[in-house]
């Protein structure tokens, strides 16, 4: 019975959607604004409608209700508790589902939190997202129910697929959704702005928050994926360029480029009709993504092509608002007024370099992953693009932008002077050059680029904090009020500041890996020894385990440094009893930024085993600085400048001269 | 008799993922094996997603990483090692594919799109530049501007 109350609380939300459309857009046209009043209602309905809905699934997951299809195809009642809630999303019912849950969620905040908005831009905001809420929920209650009973119900599940019982998985799309979906607020704002043909700097201060909210949670879902990846999948790769990882990674550069072409609006009105078309492309590219990664069309073309029910179902979605999105653009673009001027060499010149090459960059990845795709659908010819495809043509593009970075915060508004804002650099430059140096003398015999690229990674960190130092005029002034300058700098300072940091440690992390990594690949029997990284690692034996859903055979390592013992490492592999399905389960040890990653192969005939073995230098940087850009998104959220209308802190902050923006 | 069925059902049961590249394949030549990695890696196993034969377990990928050092060991330059895996399984092998007429526009995609993306934002720049902005100086405004650079 509940089942089928979830059931009816999904078909309401169709509903309640559907007058979230239809109500405030017949209001703003007839100028009624107790229809426009209607939008922020229906949206906290069609919220709490959803979050019913979802409980429900979930609840069917929890008590393991095997009569549900959905729970028998992808559940087992011996699973742990966490995998059974995170079962929820581990498939693709449950993840669109999800996909609903979050659009309707960002649609309740921007109801909750949009008080301050005129009243037709919100009405229209919200409009827009109840078009897509139906769009959506059309798709789930047409072709990918969860609800779906079967008569008599199975005894037993079928179990989600082990690779995903992890606690990654449990995390991994929930943050990737926030970020995908949170970009559709900034979509709506674009819609509802080219509606009204009326833009300025308050409606980039209204998009902000949300694209800064959306990009730090798709950045915190895309390093999660890596790092999930990285740990589960037993090679210790970070990133493979997958089409499936692509799809995240697309709209994340798009909304990277959003979020800096929003800032040259909010500040100077310049870029407007720029910035509506990047609102407008990044969900676009969410929305690919989703095609991508839900229709099945990457696996095969055939596959898509047998059972294209859903496939066709989201690629008309896709149509619907990319097309619907960019013919608005194209009629209402010219109604835009242009805003301020800027020389080429200016904070605004730089972000436009920014939003160049972000954008190259993006279409660059799209065109790799749908080519093969294309050119397969268009003469039947079969092409792979892969690794050493992105590696070349995206690595391309980023060394100029990386060069780039700190030059962004230093150049002023308007007109900028390259070369002062160079001399400014010159003590980074140099901090960075002589990290190069030090890794050469301690790490000698890579490659020359990698000294380079630790180099500029530095390099960008030291330049980040430069934009620091200059504005707290550290040495300049009496060093208390250097201090009262740099607590009282805005937030979206220290986040700017912050997210450059965090490129430049990712870019140390990934260098320092693909130069610096090393691998061996050994059969061992107890007592054997082998050299990694500076450690010695002793093979002592192996020894079966049982887990609740699997059993598992585990390898005992010994590490020792310099013939002083100073850890152990379990390397493992499972089999799934389910689905008899095998996955490893890599040993891994941290040591500072670094890590030990010991993984087991086949037996060999004579009671040994194979053993790779490795040592990732500095490969915990890759995530650390993603998890710092994170930061950066968050405190720039924080800034009380992007809330507009907020009321000022009641405490009066004594004035300290603060230079300049 | 009873040994060999022992050891075929083990290696039936011991479905576990193996290894990318084991022990048993790695050449003596450590710069000849170098090659054979990097190459692995260009490589792409045919019966999985997106992964080359250097990270892949499955049989093909190890019949296929044997091959290109086969190759190697007899004398092959890197070119002709790939030249002759194409040849036996066509384009589809190469993760990154070879500059052909198909593949004009996805190797000239990122060229194109940064050209074209510069030449609008200069002739933007450069209108937006030419544009007029404000208002005027009155005559008397001019008057004034005179006199003062006169000064």
């Amino acid at each position: 019975m509940i089942i089928e109350i979830g059931h009816y609380a999904l078909v309401l939300a169709l509903a309640t959607a559907i007058v979230q459309f239809v109500l405030p857009v017949a209001g703003t046209i007839r100028g009624d604004r107790s229809l426009m009043a209607v939008a922020p209602a229906a949206a906290l309905a069609g919220f709490l409608l959803v979050l019913f809905s979802f409980s429900v699934l979930t609840f069917a997951y929890v008590v393991s209700d095997f009569s549900v299809a959905n729970v028998w195809e992808n559940s087992h009642s011996l699973k742990p508790m966490i995998y059974k809630i995170s079962g929820v999303w581990g498939n693709h019912e449950g993840s669109m589902m999800l996909w609903l849950l979050i659009l309707v969620f960002f649609s309740a905040l921007v109801a909750t939190f949009g008080a301050n908005l005129p009243e037709r831009l919100r009405a229209n905001v919200l409009a827009v997202q109840g078009l897509i809420s139906t769009a959506f929920a059309l798709f789930i209650l047409l072709t990918s129910n969860p609800f779906v009973r079967l008569a008599p119900a199975p005894a037993e599940g079928r179990d989600l697929n082990p690779v995903l019982q992890d606690i990654g998985l449990a995390i991994h799309p929930p943050l990737l959704y926030l970020g995908y979906v949170g970009f559709s607020v900034c979509f709506s704002f674009a819609i509802a702005a080219l509606i009204d043909g009326r833009i300025d700097a308050a409606w980039a201060r209204w998009v902000r928050p949300w694209a800064l909210a959306a990009w730090s949670f798709l950045t915190a879902g895309i390093a999660m994926g890596s790092y999930w990846a990285y740990y589960e999948l037993g090679w210790g790769g970070w990133w493979f360029w997958d089409p499936v990882e692509n799809a995240s990674f697309i709209p994340w550069l798009a909304g990277t480029a959003l979020l800096h072409s929003a800032l040259v609006m909010e500040k100077r009105e310049a870029l407007k009709v720029w910035t509506v078309l990047l609102a407008i492309l990044t969900f676009s590219m969410s929305l690919l993504g989703t095609f991508l990664v839900r229709s099945g069309v990457l696996t095969s073309v055939h596959a898509f092509a047998t059972d294209p029910t859903r496939g066709v179902f989201i690629l008309a979605i896709l149509v619907f608002f990319i097309g619907g999105a960019l013919s608005l653009f194209a009629f209402r673009a010219a109604t835009l007024k242009a805003g301020g001027l800027f020389a080429p060499i200016s904070r605004e010149g730089a972000l436009v370099l920014n939003n160049l090459i972000l954008t190259t960059a993006a279409a660059t990845v799209l065109t790799g992953t749908l080519y093969p795709l294309v050119l397969e659908a268009l003469t039947g010819e079969k092409i792979s693009v892969g690794a050493p495809f992105f590696n070349l043509t995206f690595g391309s593009l980023m060394i100029p932008l990386l060069v780039a970075v700190p030059f962004g915060p230093l150049l002023a508004w308007k007109r900028g002077d390259i070369l002062a804002a160079g001399q400014r650099l010159f003590a980074a430059a140099g901090i960075g050059l002589v990290a190069g140096a030090v890794a050469l003398y301690i790490e000698h015999g890579g490659p020359v680029m990698a000294y380079f690229g630790i180099a500029t990674g530095v390099y960008l960190i030291a330049g980040a904090l430069t934009d620091l130092w200059l504005r707290a005029g550290i040495g300049k002034v009496t060093p208390a009020i250097a201090f009262r300058r740099f607590v009282g700098l805005p937030g979206s300072a220290f986040g700017t500041a912050l997210a450059h940091i965090g490129i430049g440690v990712t870019l140390i992390g990934i260098v320092s890996v693909t130069a610096f990594e090393t691998e061996h690949v050994v059969e061992m029997k107890p007592t054997m020894q082998v050299e990694s990284g500076g450690f010695t690692l002793t093979f002592d034996g192996m020894r079966k385990g049982q887990g609740p859903n699997y059993t598992e055979e585990s390898g005992h390592f010994t590490v020792a440094r310099g013939g002083v013992v100073v850890t152990d490492i379990w390397s493992s592999k499972r089999l799934y009893t389910a689905r008899r399905m095998p996955t490893t389960e890599a040993g891994i040890r941290t040591f500072g930024l670094s890590q030990l990653y010991v993984s087991l192969g086949d037996p060999i005939a004579g009671g040994g085993i194979v053993v790779r073995v490795w040592w990732k230098p500095m490969i915990l940087c890759i995530w650390l600085g993603a998890l710092i850009m994170m930061a950066g998104g968050a405190i720039s959220l924080f800034d009380r400048r992007l809330r507009v209308g907020a009321p000022q802190k009641a405490r009066r902050v004594r004035p300290v001269l603060e230079a300049a923006e | 008799m009873m040994r060999r069925l022992v050891a075929v059902l083990l290696l039936v049961l011991a479905a576990s993922p193996a290894f990318a590249v084991n022990p048993d394949e790695v050449l003596d030549d450590p710069a000849l094996e170098a090659r054979a990695r990097a190459l692995s890696a260009e490589l792409r196993c045919m019966v999985c997603q997106n992964q080359s034969i250097d990270d892949s377990n499955a049989e093909l990928a190890r019949d296929l990483r044997l091959l290109v050092r086969e190759r190697l060991k007899n004398g092959d330059s890197d070119e002709a090692v790939i030249d002759y895996v194409v040849s036996r399984y066509g384009e589809f092998v190469l993760l990154k594919p070879r500059l052909r007429g198909e593949t004009l526009l996805l190797w000239g995609a990122p060229a194109i799109l940064f050209l074209a993306g510069t030449v609008a934002m200069v002739l933007f720049v450069r209108r937006r530049a030419g544009a007029a902005t404000g208002t005027p100086l009155s005559d008397a405004e001019k008057a004034e501007l005179e006199r003062l650079m006169g000064e």
